[in-house]
C-alpha cells in the first residue's frame, strides 16, 4: 500500500491505496464520489474524465499514486460553493446536451478544458476537443450547441451577466 | 443549485404542451449526483466477478475452483453445477411460431458453452478487486466442438450443430402470407405476370447497442424478501420473471431502475447477471454486486440486427409496384433471450412501408449460431425493414430509368387516402408524406445540390456528390394488447398511471413507462399541468420502482408517451372529474354548472367564485364536507390499453461525398422532416431524432461487430466496435410537420426510433448514388474506406476481401473452420 495526500472538490484526503488502484476507483470506491463513472475499459470512452491540476485527464488512466500531491476537480466540484453553475453545466440544461446523462460529466470536465485552452472554437473544433468522449444517445449536436453557448457566456464581459 | 427555468406559470401561461421546457431530470445529472445502479453500497456487500468462457462452443468437463475459493478476499465460487437445480432457463417471452425450438437458457453454462462470452463461473468477493484477481484462477476443461458461425451455412443440412440435442439450426419457420391473411392478392400472380422483377440480397449486420452505463445489479436479501437494483429499462417486466424462472415469490421480490445510462433495447432483457445475482445473494444471505466492464458488455449484453435479406420487387413499366416478396434469415445467436425471435418478426408488417404493395409475401427463419443472442436494439426489426425497401426501390427506380423519389411518390398512399390499410393488415391512422417530402427537399436545398452533382460528374471530380432518400414510416407504440396476443407476445400492451393529489397542492404522478433518458419526468409534468392546471414544477413523477410504481409494462418500443402518456392524462381526467364532485359540493352548485379552466372550478355566470384543484386536495384531505356518494379522495389511476399502434413517418435526405480516390464518405448534409403527431415537448422530440439518427448513421457508416473464424468477438472493446464520437458525425436539419395520430386523445407518435429506423438507407442510397454511374450497385455496411474503394476498384459490394477470416457475411475468400457460404451458393437460404 502507498499513501497519497490528493485535494479532491477542494477537501484534502491522505489515505492509503494499492499501487495499481486507478485514480477513478479511488474517487468512487474509497472517496464515494461517484459522479464520476466508469464506461469502458479501454480509455476510450471519457466518461470518467476530471481534472488534474487543471488539465483534463481520463482517471482510468491515471493511477492514484500519480495524483499524490496534486488537485483533482470533478463533476461534483464545478459549481460554486453557494451552488450557481459552471456555464458549461448551465449550457447543457438549457441546449438539452444530455439524455442518460451518463456521458455527461466526462463530457463537462472535458468541454470545460477544451474551453479553457480554445475560448473561441468553431464547430468543428468542438467536435474534434469533445472526440475523446462518446455519447450514445444525443447525437452530440446540442452538446456542440451547448460548449458554443458556454464559450459565449464566458467570454462575454461581466456586466452582461450581472444585468441578468 | 440554480437552474434558469422560465417564469413560473401564470394564469394566461401558454399551453404546456409544445413548450420546449428544459428538463428536470438534469439538475442531478449535471452535478454528478445520480444514483447510478453501481454507485450503490450497502453494509457487508459482496462483490461478483464473472468467468466466461474463451471458446465459443465446447463441452464443459471439469470446472476446478479450489484455486480461486484460496484467493485472498474470496468468499465463495460457484460453477454451473452449483446452481444447475434451481437457474431454471432465462425466459423467451415470444415464441413466433407454435412449434418454435426454443433450446434452454442456463444463467450459467453447466454441460456445455454456446458463446464466447458465456458465463461459466462465479466469483465472489469482499471487494470488485479481489474478484476480479480470482477469475483467472479458475480452471475450466472445455472439450471444443466446432463452432457454427455462418447463418446461410447453419440453415442447411450440410451443418454441424449449435445445440447437439437439437435435430438443425433452425429455431422457427415464420410465414406472413397477405394473399393466405385476405389482406393482400396472390404473390406469385403478382411477381409472374409483371414487367419488371428486382431481386436483392442484403446484409443487414450485427450491431451492439453499446449504452454508455454498463449493466450493473445490486441484491440485498432481507429475510425471504429480496430488492434487486438494476440498469434496466424493465423492472416491472423483470420482477415477474424473475419470479417465474428463480421461484422465488413475485411479492417477495422488490425491483428497483434508479437512474439507468442508456438502453437502446440493450437493456430490455432479463440477463443471466441479474438471475445470478439474486442465486448468489439468496445463497448466502449478503447484498451482492455485479458491475460488467465494457468488455464484458460488449460481448455478453445481447446483439442486435444481423439479417441477411432477399428481398424480390415487381413493378411494371411506368414504376407502379405490383409485389414484394421477402426472405429473411436472422441469426438468433446460440440462445433465445426475451424477444430474440419477435424482433425480427416484428419486421414482417413493415416491409410494404408507405407504398401500395397489392401483393406481399414474407418468411423469416431464425437460425442458431454460436454466437451472443441477437435481441432488440432500437427499432428492433423495423430498421431492417426500412432498410431492405428502401434500399431495393432506389434498385427498382434505377431499372426503370426513374427518378428515385419520382418512383415513390408514384406508389406512397396519399394524404387523403388515410386511415389505410396496408397489405400486411395494418390501418394506418395518419399521415402525409407529401408535406414531409416537399420540407425536406426545401431544407436539405435539393436542387442546388443536383446541380453540384451533375457539375462534378461531368468534370470528373474525384470526389463524388450523392443524394439519398428514406420515405419511411413505422409501427410503434407498442401495442395493443389483444394483437400482441395474435401474435403469441407473452405479455400485453397497456400501461398504468396514477395521480396523487396531496392536501398542499403539489401532484405526484405515478407511471409504469421507465425511462433512461428519455425525459419522462419533464414530458409528464407537461401533460399533468395542462390537465390539472397546476404548475410545471408542482409535478413530480415516480418511477422505476415495483413498490411505488406497482403496475407497469416499462420503456421501449417508441410506447411510453403514447401508451404510458395517454394512461397519464385518462388518469388525470379522472382526477378532474372526481374533483369536480367535490366542488360542486363545496361550492353549492350543480356539476354541470362548473367550468374547469386553469385549474379552477367556477359556477358559469358567476364571476368571483371558485375553488382551485389544490383547494378542492386540501379540502378531501381534511374530509369535512364532501358529497355522501364518494370516497374521500380525488386521486386516480388509468390503465391505457391503446386500440392501434403509432406509425410516426418522415422523409430524410442525406447529400454524400465520396472519395473515388481513397474510398473515403463523407455526410454533406443531412436533412429530414419527422411527422411524429402532436409535439408535446420539441427540445425532446429534436433531441431523441438526433440521437436516432446517430445510431442509424452508425450503422451504415461505422459500426459491426464482428466475430474471427474460431467465434471470438474481435469487435470486444471500444477500440474496435466503433461507436461514432460527435467528429464521425455531421450537423443534422431537422423539422416536423404535424399530422395527428387519431389513435390517442394527444394525437402523439412515438419519436424514440424513428431517427435509427429512417437513416440507414439514406446514407447508403447517397453513397451509392454518388457512384452508381462509376459501376456500383452495392456496397456492404458500414461503408468502410476499404469497402467503397474495393467496391468502386473491383465490382461487388466491397464486402468480400474485407469479411476474409471472419463471419462478416459473403467472405469469398475465407479461413473458416466451418466454411462460409457464397451469396450464390443458397440463394435465399429457405427452400
Amino acid at each position: 500500500m502507498s499513501q497519497i495526500t490528493v485535494r479532491v472538490d477542494g477537501v484534502t484526503y491522505t489515505d492509503e491505496v494499492e499501487p495499481r488502484t486507478l485514480l477513478v476507483h479511488y474517487l468512487r470506491e474509497q472517496l464515494g464520489k461517484v459522479g464520476t463513472v466508469v464506461g469502458c475499459d479501454t480509455s476510450n470512452c471519457g466518461a470518467c474524465t476530471v481534472h488534474l491540476d487543471g488539465a483534463a485527464v481520463k482517471s482510468c488512466t491515471v493511477l492514484a499514486v500519480q495524483a499524490d500531491g496534486s488537485e483533482v476537480t470533478t463533476i461534483e466540484g464545478l459549481a460554486a460553493e453557494d451552488g450557481t453553475l459552471h456555464p458549461v453545466q448551465k449550457a447543457f440544461h438549457e441546449m438539452h446536451g444530455l439524455q442518460c446523462g451518463f456521458c455527461t460529466p466526462g463530457m463537462i470536465m472535458a468541454s470545460v478544458d477544451l474551453l479553457k485552452e480554445n475560448p473561441h472554437p468553431s464547430e468543428s473544433e468542438i467536435r474534434e476537443g469533445i472526440e475523446g468522449n462518446l455519447c450514445r444517445c444525443t447525437g452530440y449536436q446540442n452538446i456542440v450547441r451547448a460548449v458554443r453557448q458556454a464559450a459565449g457566456e464566458m467570454s462575454a464581459p461581466e456586466t452582461t451577466g450581472a444585468q441578468a | 443549485m440554480t437552474l434558469t427555468e422560465e417564469p413560473r406559470t401564470t394564469e394566461t401561461a401558454q399551453p404546456e404542451i409544445g413548450r420546449a421546457r428544459r428538463r428536470k431530470e438534469d439538475a442531478r445529472l449535471i452535478t454528478g449526483r445520480t444514483t447510478w445502479t453501481d454507485n450503490m453500497v450497502l453494509p457487508g456487500m459482496l462483490h461478483l466477478s464473472i468467468v466466461r468462457s474463451p471458446v465459443a462452443h465446447a463441452r464443459i468437463g471439469s470446472v476446478d475452483v479450489s484455486a480461486a475459493r484460496e484467493a485472498p478476499g474470496v468468499v465463495a465460487v460457484y460453477s454451473g453445477r452449483d446452481f444447475a437445480e434451481e437457474q431454471g432457463s432465462l425466459p423467451c417471452a415470444w415464441p413466433v411460431t407454435p412449434d418454435m425450438v426454443n433450446p434452454g437458457h442456463p444463467s450459467i453454462a453447466v454441460e456445455e458453452v454456446n458463446h464466447v462470452g458465456e458465463a461459466v463461473a462465479v466469483i465472489v468477493a469482499r471487494s470488485k478487486a479481489a474478484a476480479a484477481d480470482a477469475v483467472e484462477l479458475v480452471d475450466v476443461d472445455y472439450a471444443v466442438l466446432p463452432p457454427v458461425l455462418d447463418m446461410e451455412q447453419a440453415s442447411t443440412q450440410d451443418t454441424d450443430l449449435c445445440h447437439a440435442h437439437l435435430e438443425s439450426n433452425t429455431s422457427f419457420h415464420f410465414v406472413f402470407d397477405a394473399g393466405d391473411a385476405g389482406t393482400g392478392g396472390d404473390t406469385d400472380e403478382a411477381f409472374s405476370g409483371a414487367d419488371v422483377v428486382v431481386s436483392r440480397r442484403f446484409v443487414n449486420q450485427r450491431l451492439i447497442p453499446a449504452f454508455m452505463e454498463p449493466r450493473s445489479v445490486v441484491v440485498q436479501p432481507q429475510g425471504d424478501n429480496y430488492t434487486m437494483w438494476s440498469a434496466t429499462q424493465i423492472p416491472h417486466i423483470l420482477r415477474v420473471m424473475l419470479a417465474m424462472v428463480t421461484g422465488v415469490p413475485e411479492h417477495k421480490l422488490r425491483v428497483i431502475a434508479p437512474d439507468v445510462g442508456g438502453g437502446f433495447g440493450g437493456k430490455l432483457q432479463v440477463t443471466p447477471e441479474e438471475v445470478l445475482a439474486l442465486l448468489v445473494a439468496r445463497r448466502l444471505g449478503k447484498p451482492v454486486k455485479y458491475t460488467e466492464t465494457r468488455s464484458e458488455s460488449l460481448m455478453s449484453a445481447h446483439h442486435g440486427r444481423d439479417q441477411i435479406q432477399y428481398v424480390d420487387v415487381a413493378a411494371d413499366r411506368e414504376g407502379n409496384v405490383k409485389g414484394l416478396r421477402v426472405r429473411l434469415l436472422a441469426d438468433m445467436g446460440a440462445y433465445l433471450r426475451l424477444i430474440t425471435p419477435g424482433t425480427p418478426a416484428l419486421g414482417a408488417f413493415m416491409y410494404p412501408a408507405i407504398y401500395k404493395f397489392p401483393a406481399y409475401r414474407f418468411e423469416l427463419k431464425g437460425i442458431f449460431t454460436n454466437k451472443t443472442p441477437t435481441d432488440a436494439y432500437r427499432g428492433a426489426g423495423r430498421p431492417e425493414a426500412t432498410f431492405a425497401i428502401e434500399r431495393i426501390m432506389d434498385e427498382l427506380a434505377v431499372e426503370l430509368g426513374m427518378d428515385p423519389l419520382e418512383l415513390r411518390r408514384k406508389n406512397w398512399i396519399k394524404h387523403d387516402e388515410f386511415p389505410f390499410t396496408m397489405v400486411a393488415g395494418l390501418e394506418y391512422d395518419s399521415g402525409n408524406y407529401e408535406a414531409a417530402t416537399a420540407r425536406a427537399l426545401e431544407l436539405i436545398g435539393y436542387d442546388e445540390l443536383r446541380a453540384e452533382q451533375q457539375r462534378r460528374r461531368e468534370s470528373g471530380d474525384p470526389v463524388q456528390l450523392g443524394i439519398g432518400f428514406s420515405t419511411f414510416t413505422e409501427m410503434c407504440g407498442i401495442a395493443p394488447s389483444r394483437v400482441l396476443g395474435s401474435l403469441s407476445f407473452g405479455s400485453g400492451g397497456w400501461e398504468h398511471a396514477s395521480i396523487r393529489m396531496l392536501p398542499t397542492g403539489k401532484v405526484e404522478v405515478v407511471t409504469g413507462a421507465t425511462p433512461h433518458g428519455q425525459g419522462h419526468e419533464t414530458a409528464w409534468s407537461q401533460l399533468v399541468a395542462d390537465k390539472l392546471g397546476v404548475p410545471f414544477e408542482d409535478v413530480e413523477v415516480l418511477h422505476g420502482d415495483t413498490s411505488i410504481s406497482p403496475k407497469g409494462l416499462d420503456t421501449y418500443g417508441s410506447r411510453s408517451l403514447v401508451v404510458g402518456g395517454t394512461a397519464v392524462v385518462k388518469a388525470a381526467d379522472k382526477v378532474v372529474a372526481k374533483a369536480r364532485k367535490v366542488a360542486a359540493h363545496l361550492l353549492e352548485a350543480s356539476e354541470d354548472d362548473l367550468e374547469f379552466e386553469g385549474g379552477k372550478f367556477s359556477v358559469r355566470g358567476t364571476p368571483g367564485t371558485g375553488l382551485s384543484i389544490q383547494e378542492v386536495a386540501l379540502a378531501i384531505f381534511a374530509a369535512h364536507n364532501y358529497p355522501e356518494d364518494v370516497e374521500p379522495s380525488i386521486d386516480a389511476d388509468a390503465t391505457f390499453d391503446p386500440v392501434n399502434f403509432s406509425f410516426p413517418h418522415g422523409t430524410h435526405i442525406c447529400a454524400m461525398e465520396v472519395d473515388t480516390e481513397t474510398g473515403m464518405v463523407k455526410i454533406r448534409k443531412y436533412a429530414c422532416v419527422d411527422d411524429v403527431g402532436t409535439i408535446v415537448n420539441p427540445l425532446i422530440v429534436e433531441g431523441q431524432i438526433h440521437g436516432g439518427l446517430a445510431q442509424g448513421i452508425a450503422q451504415a457508416l461505422y459500426e459491426e461487430a464482428v466475430y474471427d473464424a474460431d467465434g471470438n468477438l474481435t469487435t470486444g472493446s471500444f477500440v474496435d466496435y466503433l461507436v461514432p464520437s460527435a467528429a464521425d458525425l455531421p450537423h443534422f436539419d431537422t423539422d416536423n410537420t404535424v399530422t395527428p395520430s387519431t389513435s390517442n386523445p394527444m394525437g402523439s407518435k412515438g419519436v424514440g426510433e424513428a431517427g435509427t429506423i429512417a437513416s440507414t438507407p439514406a446514407v447508403v442510397n447517397a453513397a451509392l448514388d454518388a457512384v452508381r454511374h462509376l459501376g456500383v450497385t452495392d456496397i456492404r455496411m458500414p461503408l468502410t474506406p476499404e469497402r467503397v474503394w474495393r467496391a468502386l476498384q473491383t465490382g461487388g459490394d466491397g464486402g468480400d476481401r474485407a469479411a476474409a477470416g471472419t463471419t462478416a457475411y459473403g467472405g469469398a475468400s475465407t479461413e473458416s473452420t466451418t466454411g462460409v457460404s457464397t451469396p450464390a451458393s443458397n440463394p435465399g437460404g429457405i427452400s
